[in-house]
């Protein structure tokens, strides 16, 4: 496959997909999805459970070479160029920040966490990774509450905390993409505020994907909201046309005032 | 005024029944442990409040118990042949099974991984006998024409059997270990593009140190608690080792060769018991920080709730 454009060619577009399917041991779990997501915005992905909403994004970064059964067929292309044609799919996944719905601080302290991609990737300088993880954490709101105890266990912190103590260690990665799947699941309402104002603030600096079971947070936050249904995609639309009835599916209408789902 | 419902039907009769049973059985484990120790006590008792000389015992390699003039009873050269050859097994044992654990658990997939399970667990049901054996007709030769010494039977050829043999079990134990991490924690540490084997190394291990250690303290209690297979690899001679080519005899197989022979109740019987004791004492101190291990683990993960902490149970 030639992939000759040099990433910056089509530099409004960070996610480009065509025609994806994703099946499970030959069972298809999301079909026929065309979409392009738009550089530095939030695009939105809306949709009830089973709907395709987390195979989209495993998708993206690569997870079906560690999942048994997953097949991807079609193509996606981030920043110009196709997601298998990586020979280091290790290196692809370093500039895609994940955020999983269920916070995962990893066993090690709030300080490790956040060092950890750049030590991955060879800083060894502690100058350098305390700052880092300062910068992080701070950018994740969640400097303040820890900057006295980056020696404890992350494991250890309250589910808010750790969701955004997982946002800063994704952004450790100094990512260009950010895949959020529905992160405020085990996170109370204040901190869901406090973590979104981040997402705005974000959004000049990379390409935010919002998975989200909230219609109503992707309306806050996506200017384009993708709605899936039962392992397809039904429609894109600007996120406020699709609130405001103007959506192109009646299902999607009948989703997003909250009918069905 | 009793509520038609409030009687006491079959169902309820069966649980009262089931629980005494259950009950029961959980306490035979702990009446026969108590058993055991107190057999063992009563019949070393003579020996360790009327001849037992602590000097002699733990710093004497001279074990001869069937002098006529001068029976002495010291231990050292025991202890040292047992600690030897489990010591020489736990350097044979741990990289064979921390490997094979953590490819086992980590990167096999599929019908590969199952495989390999059962063929562990079928290993750690070979009879020891068999692996004195292998130590006695195979190692033996070959340890004599590879290192050119006279006698092939020393602390080599018993440790290699016995790392062999503990194997197995430390395998399937690690294993279960690495398991009981989340994979929520693997997840996490691919999508930032760790590799699997930085994922292994930096988040997975670290997490599940604790059941390792504890891998390998079984396997350490395995080591001194074996006895047929080191009686036959390790020459059986009472020496204090100072190569892995001498020969040296173990506490365990000390009892199983002598224990025969002695007149129930004398010196030299009671000499062996109060050995059971001590044995009986180490492993219990082995096993038992195993489990502290285990715990220590364990209590890691309780703020997660997402899995609740895998058993040890294979």
């Amino acid at each position: 496959m030639s992939t000759a454009a040099p990433p910056s060619a089509d530099s409004d577009c960070a996610i480009d997909v065509v025609d994806l399917a994703i099946r499970y041991h030959g069972q298809l779990a999301l079909s026929g999805v065309t979409l392009k997501v738009p550089a530095h915005d939030i695009f939105g992905v809306i949709g009830p459970a089973n709907s395709g909403k987390t195979s989209f994004l495993r998708a993206v970064n690569r997870m079906d070479l560690m999942t048994a059964g997953m097949e991807v067929s079609g193509s996606v292309r981030v920043e110009g160029r196709d997601v298998r044609s990586w020979r280091n799919p290790y290196a692809l996944r370093q500039r895609i920040g994940v955020v999983f719905p269920l916070p995962v601080g990893l066993p090690m302290t709030i300080y490790e966490n956040v060092a950890l991609s750049s030590r991955l990737r060879g800083t060894r300088n502690k100058a350098d990774l305390d700052v880092i993880v300062e910068r992080c954490l701070r950018r994740a709101a969640l400097w303040d509450e820890v900057k006295d105890r980056l020696d404890s266990l992350g494991s250890l912190l309250s589910g808010g905390q750790q969701q955004r103590l997982t946002i800063a260690r994704a952004l450790s990665q100094d990512p260009s993409i950010l895949l959020l799947d529905e992160f405020s699941i085990a996170v109370d309402p204040v901190t869901t505020m406090r973590i979104e104002e981040v997402l705005s603030e974000l959004k000049s600096e990379m390409t935010i994907v919002l998975v989200t079971n909230l219609v109503q947070q992707a309306r806050r936050l996506a200017s384009q909201t993708a709605f899936f249904l039962t392992g397809e995609l039904v429609e894109v639309t600007e996120t406020e046309a699709m609130f405001e009835g103007a959506a192109q599916d009646p299902r999607t209408t009948a989703y997003v005032e909250g009918k069905f789902g | 005024m009793t509520h038609a419902a409030d009687r006491r039907d079959l169902a309820w009769w069966i649980d009262r029944t089931m629980q005494v049973l259950v009950l029961a059985g959980g306490l035979s484990a702990i009446v026969f442990i108590a058993g055991i120790f107190l057999f063992i006590t009563r019949e070393g008792a003579g020996f360790v409040f009327d001849r037992f000389d602590f000097r002699e015992f733990f710093f004497s390699p001279r074990w001869t118990p069937t002098s006529n003039h001068n029976p002495t009873y010291g231990a050292l050269a025991l202890i040292a042949g047992t600690a030897s050859v489990t010591g020489l097994a736990m350097v044979v044992s741990v990289p064979f099974s921390l490997g094979a654990a953590i490819y086992i658990g980590e990167f096999a997939t599929g019908r590969v991984r199952e495989t390999l399970k059962v063929l562990v667990e079928l290993l750690a049901a070979i009879p020891s006998v068999v692996w004195g054996f292998i130590g006695l007709s195979i190692m033996n030769p070959l340890i004599i024409q590879v290192f050119d010494v006279p006698v092939g039977l020393n602390v080599l050829n018993s440790g290699i059997i016995l790392g062999l043999m503990a194997a197995p079990i430390m395998t399937t134990i690690a294993e279960d270990a690495l398991k009981a991490v989340p994979d929520g924690y693997r997840e996490a540490a691919e999508a930032m593009g760790a590799t699997r084997w930085q994922v292994t190394f930096k988040v997975v291990l670290p997490a599940a140190r604790n059941g390792l250690v504890a891998a390998t303290l079984l396997g350490v209690g395995r080591g001194f608690g074996e006895t047929m297979a080191v009686l036959m690899a390790s020459g059986h001679s009472v020496n204090l080792p100072t190569s892995p080519f001498d020969s040296v005899r173990a506490l365990t197989a000390t009892i199983a060769a002598e224990l025969g022979e002695t007149a129930a109740g004398s010196d030299h019987y009671q000499a062996l018991f109060t050995l059971g004791i001590f044995l009986f004492i180490v492993t219990f101190a082995i096993n038992l920080a195993a489990d502290v291990f285990v715990r220590g683990g364990r209590r890691k993960y309780r703020r997660r709730g997402r899995r609740p902490a895998a058993s040890a149970n294979p």
